[in-house]
């Protein structure tokens, strides 16, 4: 990446992808799309950006891909050697702080987003933003990527406090979604992974099951099959 | 510097300080030629004002934090106390923040370790900070901050303010950013040396009301801080009313059509 000292500070660098992680009375859900790309070429449509660290934190990771594998590869290493040292798993306060440190204090260097979401004992469910710049924040939802551009009013008209586990899926699902539709750098699947007490689950998207925004139509297999249903053969069979 | 090993086994440690270091001498890393390594903001505050009053000191700062020209973050607290006498209000980039509150923290941490009776008081963290600054500044590496500092210790106020290459001021009113050119001009017209708490709130507030409208980067939730001799408080986050209800708003062009 050019670092030209020249460079408009009032315009951050954009990045492919939309990511968000959301609390709910019980937990938390992490959501994100799954298109990674190299300048216009969708080089993977089926990528998994939220990895894990321990058994209850997870990341969402934006920005470039190399920097948020290799972040995340330290910070699962550290987690790993503390968790056996703290003889119980860590807390999502430990985890966002370790990315916070490998973020700041590389941040030269780095070019990664992050949100940082799970379950702990102590806690509950939290979610930690860590954007360019190793700033954390703990919020009760973040968003980032470049695809978050499109999701803020969506955000400041439909996040509520307290929601469900379903709400807050559902919440998810619609703004990664949304973000697709008019992201380009966003899209694919949408993959979410939902952290509460009694564990991790996993869930899948495909892009035909996601509800049709303004100016989409219906998916067909082909032409002949809408020609052929506004004039009917009669029953073959 | 103060260090980073605060992690528990030494495996751990080195291979962390290793990997966490911003210091990029082996010649492997840095690419880029060390010689310029100014960074540049991500997620910036705005202005701090800071007046002294009859009882103490009062600050004021809004709770944004904005991502070039979006306003991404709405809850961000920029005020924090220091130890027993002082409290921080910071500008600029919320990381190098978190990173100085790190520091002053630690500093206050040994200097109670001491357990001699004595405190920190502001004069002296103002001047810890204005130490920390400029060296960074003379690395070109600077903290992307500017920071007002206020407390009380026996009795003595304290206002003082610092930017990121180290200048640093003392004085009745201070401020950072925008507040430098909206704020502080009404400062000098209407502080005094004797306000009432209740004159310095709604002096702070005309202010912060003022850079809301002007300040592209204000947000309309605000703390307002108050220390004194007896100790330090932060108000809950709160909104100003705002005033659009004039006769010029409402019909703009009526002189000049076409006008704005």
């Amino acid at each position: 990446m050019d670092r030209d000292a020249t460079a408009d500070v009032n315009a951050p660098h954009s990045m492919g992808t939309t990511i968000i992680g959301v609390t709910y009375n019980g937990g938390v859900i992490l959501g994100a799309d799954s298109r990674t790309s190299t300048g216009l070429y969708v080089a993977n449509r089926a990528s998994d950006k939220i990895t894990q660290l321990t058994d209850n934190v997870y990341i969402c990771r934006s920005g470039s891909a190399a920097d948020s594998q290799i972040v995340s590869d330290y910070v699962r290493y550290f987690l790993h050697q503390h968790t056996i040292q703290l003889g119980q798993p860590a807390t999502v306060k430990v985890a966002a702080n370790l990315v916070r440190l490998l973020s700041y204090n590389n941040k030269n260097m780095l070019q990664t987003g992050i949100i940082v979401g799970g379950w702990d004992k102590y806690e509950g469910g939290k979610i930690y933003g860590i954007p360019l710049g190793g700033t954390i924040l703990e919020q009760p939802f973040a968003i980032g990527g470049s695809g978050s551009s499109y999701l803020y009013g969506f955000f400041d008209q439909a996040w509520k406090e307290g929601m469900t586990k379903d709400e807050a899926e559902q919440l998810v699902v619609k703004a990664v979604s949304l973000a697709i539709a008019r992201d380009g750098a966003s899209g694919g699947v949408v993959r979410t992974v939902t952290i509460n007490s009694e564990g991790v689950t996993r869930n899948f998207y495909p892009g035909d099951t996601l509800p049709l925004w303004h100016d989409e139509v219906e998916a067909h297999d082909s032409l002949l099959d809408i020609l052929n249903a506004s004039n009917p053969e009669p029953m073959s069979t | 510097m103060p260090s980073e090993q605060k992690l528990g086994s030494a495996i751990v440690d080195t291979v962390f300080a290793n990997m966490v270091s911003s210091q990029n001498e082996s010649s492997l890393l840095s690419s880029e030629g060390d010689s310029q390594r100014t960074q540049y903001p991500y997620v910036t505050g705005t202005s701090v004002i800071g007046i002294k009053y009859k009882d103490g000191i009062l600050m004021a700062a809004d709770m944004g934090g904005s991502y070039g020209s979006t306003i991404r973050y709405k809850s961000v607290e920029r005020l924090k106390q220091v130890g027993k006498h002082s409290l921080i209000g910071a500008s600029g980039e919320i990381s190098d923040f978190q990173e100085i509150l790190r520091y002053l923290d630690e500093l206050i941490l040994h200097d109670s370790m001491w357990d001699d009776g004595n405190s920190l008081g502001p004069k002296e963290v103002h001047n810890y900070l204005t130490r920390v600054l400029y060296n960074r500044r003379n690395k070109f590496d600077p903290l992307w901050n500017s920071l007002v500092l206020g407390g009380v210790k026996n009795g003595q106020k304290y206002l003082g303010s610092v930017s990121m290459i180290g200048v640093h001021f003392e004085d009745d009113h201070v401020a950072t950013g925008f507040g430098n050119h909206l704020a502080r001009p009404i400062l000098r017209e209407e502080w005094r040396e004797d306000l009432t708490f209740e004159e310095g709130v709604k002096l702070l507030e005309k202010c912060m009301r003022n850079l809301l409208y002007r300040d592209r980067s204000a947000v309309n939730k605000l703390q307002i801080a108050k220390i004194t001799e007896e100790g330090l408080t932060i108000s809950q986050p709160y909104s100003l009313k705002t005033f659009w209800n004039f006769a010029a708003f409402k019909n703009p062009t009526v002189g000049a059509e076409g006008s704005w």
